[in-house]
């Protein structure tokens, strides 16, 4: 198997005496995103459900882009939520199986840095495509075409912390079967303050006043996440490999 | 400093042995309290001048609302315990913990909501206090989710550990953010309650019930305690001569 030789590459290139951690992190990096790209129907599968999902509600409510706009910020963010969550089941589930993630405890390489390299990778390969995306949808949802780069900014924030939040409770996950409902009930409760600030941000948005003060609780999240987040999803990791 | 209690506390027979002679004393203590703040909660404490007597649910309200938070910080404490000096015993008070702590919950959520629909008008009221409560309930429902899908018992006490001390962390900021965000939705004339000065007539027996439900929740922990270590020391040769005695 491709991801076979790969595995074998990769953990033979992040010892501590051929590479530095920071190589590490970037050859993790880019082993996933090289991987991810392989297979390039699963990319796809988080943004069509994110369209899916946004297409839904125009149907259910209204088509009136008046009753739309209310909704907007709120539908924009739980599908992105839904959808960055899709995308996590898989974040470790393949390595664990073939036995990478073993391989990258033992390398000699701090672990939570890896784990953060592949939570890196989820974040580029969802809550980026997501951000770039949601402009899209905001603007079926009646947003004003001004505010769009601003959603722009505020999903790809707010993501960056759900990839985080979500990467702990993956990590926690790995090893049970059928692990995809649980993983939304641990997760989901941990994202709320990420749902309600970017929601907050984005309605502030379309009615073009001032987002800044939501959109930088947002970013606090984001970096309280990328302090605290890789720490848990390491030491999840690593139970699950006892 | 001596360490001495503290390493006997990782001692399953000494913990279970200690449990079962203070069983009683929590349980008792706790009854007495709970007659008598129920007793100043229902006779003596006089009817709220704009609520009535529908104000006395919250001797039982607050009281669980509290226990809600206080066990479920008890459950990350003796969590981390267990994360940190691999302790097994405070794992399985971790384990004891949840189910107790989501009942908690659940019970400030149902009072809650009785308590709104005189109050209120309506049963239920997207008010940050109820809001929060019940994001609590799914982090609960959640941790025990987690411990309940692991097989392997040590896999399933550390796993269900580190989600233990991710949502204390998660907790205080969950809560402000539901604050805040209630701020800016809520029409400002819900009615608030709990915060202006109660007479000590009132006070009081909700002081009571705070403890008694306190040393209501330590009884009921240390009987499942008890059951737990049985059940994980269920091979171990100390059993038979516990039970017999």
């Amino acid at each position: 198997m491709s991801s076979h030789a790969a595995t074998i590459a990769a953990a033979g290139h992040i010892a501590p005496g051929t590479a530095g951690a920071a190589d590490a992190g970037r050859l993790v990096l880019l082993r996933d995103l090289k991987l991810a790209f392989r297979r390039p129907g699963q990319l796809i599968q988080p943004l069509a459900f994110f369209a899916i999902v946004t297409t839904l509600f125009p149907l259910a409510v209204s088509p009136e882009l008046s009753r739309l706009r209310a909704v907007a910020p709120g539908v924009l963010w739980v599908a992105a939520l839904l959808a960055s969550l899709l995308a996590l089941e898989s974040l470790f589930r393949d390595d664990a199986y073939d036995g990478t993630l073993e391989q990258y405890a033992l390398s000699g390489q701090p672990l939570t840095w890896l784990v953060f390299a592949k939570t890196a990778t989820h974040w580029l390969l969802t809550g980026l495509p997501l951000a770039l995306l949601a402009p899209l949808a905001a603007l079926s949802l009646g947003a004003p075409p001004q505010s769009l780069g601003a959603i722009v900014i505020c999903v790809g924030v707010g993501t960056v912390a759900l990839s985080l939040i979500g990467s702990v409770g993956a990590a926690l996950t790995l090893g049970i079967r059928r692990s995809g409902v649980l993983l939304a009930l641990l997760t989901l409760p941990l994202s709320l303050p990420v749902l309600i600030f970017g929601a907050r941000a984005t309605e502030l948005a379309m009615r073009g006043e001032s987002f800044v003060a939501p959109l930088e609780l947002l970013g606090a999240l984001a970096v309280l996440g990328v302090t605290l987040a890789p720490l848990a999803a390491a030491a999840g990791v690593r139970i699950s490999l006892e | 400093m001596n360490w001495r209690w503290f390493h006997r506390l990782g001692s399953p027979p000494y913990v279970y042995a200690l449990a079962r002679r203070l069983t009683p004393w929590f349980g008792w203590l706790s009854g007495l309290s709970m007659l008598a703040g129920l007793y100043g909660a229902l006779l003596v404490a006089p009817a709220d001048y704009q609520q009535g007597e529908g104000f006395r649910i919250i001797y039982v309200h607050a009281p669980t609302a509290w226990m809600s938070l206080m066990v479920y910080t008890t459950m990350a404490a003796a969590a981390a315990v267990g994360l940190i000096w691999r302790m097994k015993v405070a794992h399985a008070v971790a384990a004891s913990c949840a189910p107790v702590g989501a009942s908690f919950t659940f019970a400030a959520l149902a009072t809650g909501s009785l308590y709104g629909a005189p109050m209120w008008g309506t049963w239920w009221q997207w008010d940050p206090r109820l809001t929060s409560e019940l994001i609590l309930l799914f982090l609960y429902l959640g941790y025990m989710g987690l411990r309940g899908s692991i097989d392997d018992p040590q896999r399933a006490d550390r796993a269900s550990a580190v989600l233990a001390v991710v949502g204390v962390v998660n907790v205080p900021i969950i809560h402000y953010s539901v604050t805040w965000w209630n701020s800016l939705h809520q029409a400002p004339t819900v009615m608030r309650f709990g915060k202006p000065a109660m007479p000590g007539s009132m006070l009081a027996p909700l002081l009571i019930m705070l403890l008694a439900f306190t040393l209501f929740f330590a009884a009921l922990l240390l009987v499942r305690l008890r059951a737990e270590i049985l059940n994980r020391e269920r091979t171990a040769s100390w059993i038979p001569e516990v039970l017999k005695s």
